[in-house]
């Protein structure tokens, strides 16, 4: 089926194609509206909203719900994922499947609620204590961004990692054609084996991904935010420590390859390449498309992924382009990442700090300001 | 009946213990000082779900961060040690994911007056299907004895050495005034009308609270000048006076009395829970 | 005329030698010991089993689990 709406909205939509169990959320600008979509719509397929006092007892909620075998989410801006960092940390130590939608607003602090931004990637990463990996996704269009939220679902259960789907202002509330599931995709939690005499719930296979034993179904799990043992009780056993926290690293990490997936654009013979994401990925596609046209040996890549970045990857994307020209709404975030990972003599950056989405000519004006040359 | 007689024996053993199958039991002996009230607590608890022969299969029991925080992990039932004053948050998620379950939350009173207020409040407004166990020990005592939001007026702790100016909260108070269905106060030197408390509330539909009043021996009795526990526990049942009366008249003063009782046992119907899971889950 | 056989069970690894039984117990059944558990606490020790009178106030004020009744049999 075919619809004719926001990329807000296509992310409800997408949490009811998963048939989303529980759903709690605070209000707040841009993201208001997904939470009212589905307190409208998801009771109708057995799910629940809840509007909770604020985003700490959300993201706590969500956590609760999902250990109790339900699949759960919240929606949230710059200022409320600030609030979620320790429940961040506790979906984290605890492998607690959850979709976080994170619509980015100018920042920082209550910045400017309505307009666009995107300086929030180091904080998906970032923002709660401790050495952990989290995924994120970041979607350029209202149909991926459905798409992406439908796979974020996916990738949490297969992970027992918090996913956060990572969406702007602008993109928010875009109105453009998607096309909607007309099956629902229904995704299964692996379940430990019963075992009444030794339960190690937090025993992983080589997979590093332990089964996920849910409550009320006669597991007499422990769910512990202190550092547990592969039984789920606290230890302060330095050898054990260090095992538990490789390991919530290295599922991540080791799969990188997997996880990670970025789109290219005439990169076959480009000389230069542009890398953006999310909405302003769209206006820097256009500027590539006109270069192209124009005979400029130009490339576009477009990480949908921005965390993991797998290095093999990114590196096998770039090629051997004599520039790399990184494009964000920030002013160096995701850059410094891509300068590490690959030859960063390469690497131009090119920031956006304005609160609005750019036309192509602006943008193009902006690079040349900022020194940026096009070569054939 | 005849005349009896009662012919007693004693012998040392390692297991055996009424409540064994309620406990992880090779977790124990557990981590609390010489005569901490909490062990108590976790005694009548057990003693309550054993009496009203409730599915330990089908109860979830949550705490927070503290001392009483370490309960969850010697209960034999699904259970969680979440974040600090977010130990509700978390129960009201799994309630409203499994509705069935009978979700219990027990944490100690800086988890819960303190960081953690504003969800009490908030979930006792709407009064979701929860029962609630507040341990109140008057201070932070796993961290060493800092200021709670329970210290008694002049009280040293360690973070108030001149002696705390703060007015302690009084919770039965402010619950009583949102109106729950189950409002009460105990204290841990009368364990039978504990264990008869929490059995009422896990029966109540709604949301049931149940403060303790319990003797932390080690730190606030250092604070206090009293080290031995027998000493504190007399002491408290001095002050303590078992009186079921209005949450308005439900005082707890150190320096004066403290009101145990049942103070609110009311029929508000359905919980929220309840009513917003009540339509069914249509099978796509 | 019967006679109600019950035995205190004391676990004494368990006991941390709070008296909390000893001072509540109405008969005077109980007394902390000279010995010590693994955990380096005097335990509870029965001075005097034929005062018992099996009100269990023992068992339900102990916080860790140290002590119950068993009831035998008639």
């Amino acid at each position: 089926m075919e619809a004719f709406i926001t990329a807000n909205i296509a992310i409800a939509e997408a949490a009811i194609n998963v048939r989303l169990d529980v759903f709690a959320g605070y209000p707040i600008t841009p993201v208001s509206d997904i939470m009212e979509y589905l307190a409208l719509k998801l009771p109708q397929y057995g799910g629940r909203v809840i509007q909770v006092e604020d985003e700490i007892a959300a993201i706590n909620l969500i956590i609760g719900a999902s250990w109790a075998g339900a699949k759960a989410m919240t929606a949230t801006s710059g200022p409320g994922f600030s609030l979620m960092a320790e429940g961040l940390g506790l979906a984290v130590m605890t492998e607690t499947p959850i979709v976080i939608a994170y619509i980015m607003r100018a920042g920082p602090s209550t910045g400017i609620a309505t307009m666009y931004g995107q300086a929030d990637i180091m904080q998906t990463k970032w923002s709660s204590h401790g050495q952990y990996e989290i995924i994120t996704l970041a979607p350029w269009s209202a149909q991926e961004a459905y798409d992406l939220t439908i796979k974020a679902f996916k990738l949490a259960e297969e992970y027992r990692v918090p996913v956060i789907v990572l969406g702007d202002a602008a993109l928010a509330h875009i109105r453009e054609k998607v096309r909607l599931r007309d099956e629902p995709t229904i995704i299964e939690r692996k379940k430990p084996e019963l075992d009444a005499n030794e339960i190690k719930p937090f025993k992983a296979d080589e997979s590093l991904i332990p089964p996920m034993p849910c409550f009320g179904e006669g597991y007499r799990v422990f769910v512990e935010s202190l550092c547990h043992d592969e039984s789920g009780f606290y230890t302060t056993d330095p050898e054990v420590y260090e095992k538990l926290v490789k390991r919530l690293n290295d599922k991540i990490r080791v799969h990188s390859n997997k996880i990670f997936e970025a789109k290219t654009y005439s990169m076959q013979d480009a000389k230069q390449a542009i890398l953006a994401y999310g909405s302003l990925a769209r206006i820097c596609y256009t500027i590539v498309r006109r270069l192209r046209a124009k005979g400029y040996k130009i490339g576009f890549i477009r990480p949908t992924t921005l965390w993991p970045i797998s290095r093999e990857k990114l590196l096998k994307l770039i090629g051997d382009v004599k520039s790399l020209i990184v494009v964000e709404g920030n002013y160096g975030q995701l850059v410094r990442e891509i300068e590490r990972l690959t030859d960063n003599t390469k690497v131009k950056f090119v920031y956006w700090l304005k609160p609005y989405l750019p036309t192509p000519q602006e943008l193009y004006t902006h690079m040349m300001n900022l020194g940026i040359n096009f070569e054939g | 009946m005849g005349k009896g007689r009662i012919k007693v024996d004693f012998e040392y053993v390692s297991e055996g213990h009424p409540l064994q199958t309620y406990l992880r039991w090779n977790r124990l002996p557990h981590k609390w000082c010489p005569g901490c009230g909490i062990g108590i607590v976790l005694s009548c608890y057990l003693r309550a779900l054993k009496e009203l022969n409730i599915d330990l299969n089908k109860v979830v029991t949550v705490s927070g961060i503290g001392c009483t925080g370490r309960l969850a992990s010697y209960v034999n039932t699904d259970g969680a040690h979440v974040l600090h004053g977010r130990a509700i948050p978390f129960a009201m998620g799994v309630k409203i994911a499994k509705p069935h379950l009978k979700v219990v939350v027990i944490s100690g009173d800086g988890d819960l007056l303190g960081i953690g207020l504003n969800h009490l409040i908030h979930a006792a407004r709407r009064n979701v299907e929860l029962t609630v166990i507040e341990v109140n020990n008057m201070v932070y005592a796993m961290t060493g004895g800092q200021l709670a939001p329970t210290t008694p007026r002049g009280v040293y702790t360690t973070t108030t050495p001149k002696g705390n100016v703060e007015r302690p909260i009084n919770i039965i108070k402010i619950l009583g005034s949102i109106k729950i269905p189950y409002l009460a106060r105990w204290c841990v030197t009368h364990p039978r009308l504990l264990i008869n408390s929490i059995k009422k509330a896990l029966r109540k539909e709604g949301f049931s609270f149940i403060e303790v009043i319990s003797p932390c021996v080690e730190v606030f009795g250092r604070h206090i000048g009293i080290r031995d526990p027998v000493e504190f526990y007399l002491k408290l049942k001095e002050k303590i006076v078992i009186k079921n009366t209005s949450p308005e008249n439900a005082e707890l003063d150190w320096n004066g009395k403290i009101i145990c009782g049942e103070f609110l046992d009311l029929e508000l119907g359905k919980g929220y829970v309840s009513m917003i899971t009540s339509d069914r889950r249509l099978k796509p | 005329m019967y006679v109600m056989r019950a035995r205190i069970c004391i676990i004494k690894d368990f006991c941390k030698g709070c008296g909390l039984c000893v001072a509540f117990c109405s008969r005077g059944v109980l007394v902390l010991g000279e010995e010590v558990n693994k955990k380096g606490y005097r335990y509870v020790k029965v001075k005097d089993a034929s005062k018992c009178i099996l009100c269990r106030v023992c068992e339900y004020i102990c916080p860790d689990f140290a002590i119950y009744i068993k009831v035998l049999g008639r």
